[in-house]
């Protein structure tokens, strides 16, 4: 034969393996092929077209194997039992640039699924080579390695541990500031997923000046990567009292405010989520975002939104109440406790009920005028029915009998308190008839209302055992009134009446 | 004397009885007389002593009366002392409680529990709060109205260009086009679009494909232009403009033309120039300690690995000094070469188009 005929049958052969393997990662990017492909045993033959000669070849192997590794985690399990994993990290290290995202695709493909998988990555020496790839010119690479990197230090604090010990995050840092957003999305990604798992991670990171640049970046119009930065500083910030002074110092506020108005659903969340994480530590904190007006947007926000993204902004105003009696009445003035009682009615979630709830109790606890507002927002009913609701988690219930607890101690709104006397448990009750009795010895309006509304008649019939509470808060009660009231409306009062008339004899 | 002696002595017997006789009374009465004296002596002496008792007495109670006054009054002095202290202590506890409480009602209205620094901070906070609102209302309406703005002009766009494509559906006199359907009262927004729309260019003007002139061209404004003969030729041929360009093309010369032949002396003298201008110390820096060389040890921060390296992205020199020692230094003015002086001149661009 001559020699372009011999020449011919290795061309030919490449052209087949080139449609082979560009078929095959066609087909990876529809689900529903995957299983075909996979009884098909697709991962056996494309192991030895990534050894290939001709380069296209090899990349479009690798490219293949990551959309099949990406869809389930058997796929991702047999990639890393088939051997390829220390293949593609010595190639990563090796090739051009088109087969570095290629392979890095297929690490993050891999390592996304399960903590062992991530493991077994990290175990062939992937995080080296990752962070060369790091240092590329290329933005496409870089943003690949950024995401294998994210994706393995998503899962647990020793893979997080191992990401920042291969020296990962001064280059993420400098990632941040290349021009290309989607290198930006990734690292800021990347680092939040790092800074999330423990404070010595999250101080690691700010170690290297990522703050500065986040700070930066909030500024950014799209949306994606404000989504990401919002999310890593609220990991930042949401470990110690230190990590969120400095994340305010770098002087987000109040120009992080105007992102809650962004039309993306979860750039909200996530800024909510940041000023969570940040009043959530000490009283000087939250006063200064009340001071930047962010408990009136947070307010809105939770206007706007629907469904799980409003409970950051619940807890934000829970932790912001809790600290002290001003920032409770500063809540209070925002008109924070309508929109919560909407929130509390609305959602039909119960843990999103249960932080409500434990708002309200935040708001309620410190004086009578924070009792008054919470009560005459008509919440205290609420409250009862999420205790006494035996459909509600053992959670919603603990926490609206402590929320009702602490605000029924301090309310000295009679109003809000009748529809009470008559629902209430024994064990509420009692503080219930504890307030009437410090509220109505002294004011004699309120007696009379108390009588006419039928609460006396109500507390007369009420059993409670001798030298209780209750029995003194009952008396102390009864003492306020002349003694025929009092008998007038004790229970059995009308058949005594009616036995004197009966045993009565005219003279 | 002697009539005293003469008359006394026939009494001298009587004088002896009456002697005797007085003896012997006296001593009948001396036990008697004697216990009387003693009598008397004693109740005299009694007197006497008790006067002396009483009188000391007296004397004794003076003096105790005395001192006992002048400590009394010393004692009561002291008392009136302690009683005025006391009396003055009280005035001066009841002042300073009123100081006092005057004092801590200010300073806790103040200080501790301000309660109209409280409202004004609260009413303060809602305005804060109120302009918070209007202020991200107004952001949420400007960035919707913005998007709204680019929605439109991209949708504007795109329907420009689809008028563009579909520029031959404009209807004629003959023949009403899709759009301008005769059972219409008015034509149809697309209709008026076709009206307006400007012929999509498909080929390039062909006066930016000849090179620029950095001179201006004197040839063709000076030169007499004769009127064309048809506005519009008929049939294929070039633009009268392109075949003036043509025919009276300027001279480009080549880089070896234009080079002048004392370049390479005028480059020198050039880089002479510029180095006596700028160059101001003659004499290397040499430092002040007469120890030998020592290795310079970097920083670790300037050796940290984690920097980008400006070797490939800000500069291409070769960092390692031994080897440059043994080239040449670098030359930036050569002789001419002939390879590009006909590039893209060899021939008309006349079959390019295709």
């Amino acid at each position: 034969m001559s020699q372009r005929q011999v020449l011919q049958v290795f061309e030919q052969y490449q052209k087949a393996r080139t449609q082979f393997v560009q078929t095959v990662a066609e087909l990876a990017t529809r689900p529903q092929n995957v299983e075909t492909l996979q009884n098909a045993g697709v991962m056996s033959l494309l192991r030895p077209l990534l050894l290939d000669t001709v380069p296209t070849i090899q990349q479009t192997a690798a490219l293949a194997l990551g959309r099949l590794a990406n869809y389930n985690d058997d796929l991702a399990e047999a990639v890393v039992k088939a051997d390829i994993l220390p293949q593609l990290v010595y190639s990563l290290a090796e090739q051009n640039r088109f087969y570095k995202k290629a392979a890095a695709f297929v690490l993050r493909a891999v390592a996304k699924h399960s903590a062992e998988l991530a493991q077994a990555v990290v175990d062939c020496g992937a995080l080296d080579a990752l962070v060369i790839s790091l240092e590329e010119f290329d933005p496409g690479v870089k943003e690949a390695a950024a995401w294998a990197l994210g994706y393995i230090a998503r899962h647990n604090g020793q893979l997080a541990q191992a990401v920042v010990d291969s020296g990962a995050v001064p280059l993420l840092v400098l990632c941040i500031q290349e021009p290309e957003i989607a290198v930006k999305r990734i690292a800021a990604s990347t680092l939040s997923d790092i800074a999330k798992h423990s404070p010595e991670l999250a101080q690691t990171v700010v170690d290297t000046g990522a703050i500065a640049h986040l700070a930066q970046m909030t500024l950014n119009p799209d949306a994606k990567l404000k989504r990401q930065v919002f999310s890593a500083l609220g990991q930042i910030s949401k470990h110690s009292v230190d990590l969120a002074e400095m994340v305010v110092e770098a002087e987000i506020f109040p120009a992080v405010l105007a992102s809650l108005k962004d039309p993306d659903e979860y750039v909200r969340k996530n800024v909510t989520t940041l000023m969570r994480e940040i009043t959530k530590h000490t009283p000087e904190l939250s006063q200064m975002i009340v001071n930047a007006g962010g408990v009136a947007a947070v307010i809105d926000y939770l206007g706007d939104s629907r469904g799980n993204v409003r409970l950051p902004g619940i807890m934000m105003l829970g932790y912001v109440a809790a600290h002290s009696e001003n920032l409770a009445m500063a809540v209070v003035v925002s008109k924070g406790v309508p929109q919560l009682a909407i929130c509390l009615v609305e959602e039909p979630e119960d843990h999103i009920k249960a932080a409500t709830a434990w708002a309200f109790g935040q708001i309620g606890r410190h004086t009578p005028e924070h009792a008054r507002a919470v009560a005459a927002a008509n919440v205290l009913p609420k409250l009862l029915n999420l205790y006494l609701d035996t459909q509600s988690s053992e959670d919603l219930q603990v926490k609206a009998k402590k929320a009702l607890k602490s605000v029924l101690q301090k309310c000295t709104y009679l109003p809000a308190l009748e529809p009470l006397l008559y629902e209430a448990p024994s064990n509420i009750l009692k503080h219930v008839i504890c307030q009437f009795s410090k509220v109505l010895p002294h004011d004699s309006k309120a007696r009379r209302l108390f009588v006419t509304s039928g609460g006396l008649k109500k507390v007369q019939e009420i059993k409670a055992e001798p030298g209780s509470a209750l029995q003194e808060y009952i008396n102390a009660i009864n003492n306020c009134y002349p003694e025929e009231i009092v008998r007038y409306y004790s229970p059995g009062y009308s058949e005594a009446l009616l036995e004197r008339v009966e045993s009565y004899q005219p003279a | 004397s002697m009539a005293r002696l003469v008359r006394l002595t026939p009494q001298a017997d009587r004088v002896k009885e009456a002697y005797f006789t007085r003896n012997r009374i006296a001593e009948e009465n001396r036990q008697r007389e004697n216990s009387a004296a003693v009598r008397i002596q004693s109740w005299i002496r009694g007197c006497r002593a008790r006067a002396y008792l009483s009188h000391i007495h007296r004397k004794a109670t003076i003096i105790q009366k005395t001192w006992r006054g002048f400590k009394a009054r010393e004692h009561f002095r002291q008392r009136v002392k302690a009683a005025y202290f006391l009396m003055k202590m009280n005035f001066y506890n009841k002042m300073a409680v009123k100081i006092q409480q005057r004092w801590r009602g200010y300073y806790v209205r103040k200080y501790v529990h301000n309660y109209y620094a409280r409202k004004r901070y609260l009413e303060a906070l809602t305005q804060k709060n109120e302009q918070m609102r209007r202020e991200l209302e107004e952001l949420a309406e400007h960035q919707r109205q913005e998007r709204q703005r680019v929605a439109m002009e991209r949708e504007e766009q795109e329907k420009y260009v689809r008028a563009q494509r579909l520029h031959f559906l404009l209807s004629t006199k003959q023949c009403p086009g899709v759009f301008n359907s005769p059972f219409r009262p008015e034509p149809d927004e697309m209709e008026l679009r076709l009206r307006r729309v400007k012929p999509v260019r498909t080929m390039s003007a062909p006066k930016e494909s000849w090179p620029v002139n950095p001179q201006p061209s004197s040839y063709l404004h000076d030169k007499e232009r004769l009127p064309p003969i048809h506005k519009t030729p008929q049939g294929p041929f070039r633009p009268a403009v392109e075949v003036q360009q043509q025919r009276y093309r300027p001279l480009e010369p080549s880089l070896r033309v234009a080079t002048s032949i004392t370049a390479l002396e005028e480059a020198r003298e050039e880089l002479r120039r510029q180095e006596w201008r700028t160059r101001l110390i003659d004499h290397p820096f040499l430092p002040f300690s007469k120890t030998p060389d020592k290795k310079y040890e970097p920083l670790l921060h300037a050796a940290s690995p984690y920097q980008q390296t400006e070797y490939g992205t800000k500069h291409f020199r070769e960092e390692d000094r031994s080897q440059l020692e043994k080239k040449k230094p670098f030359r930036r003015v050569f002789t001419t070469c002939h390879v590009f002086d006909k590039f893209g001149r060899l021939y008309s661009s006349a079959g390019k188009s295709v």
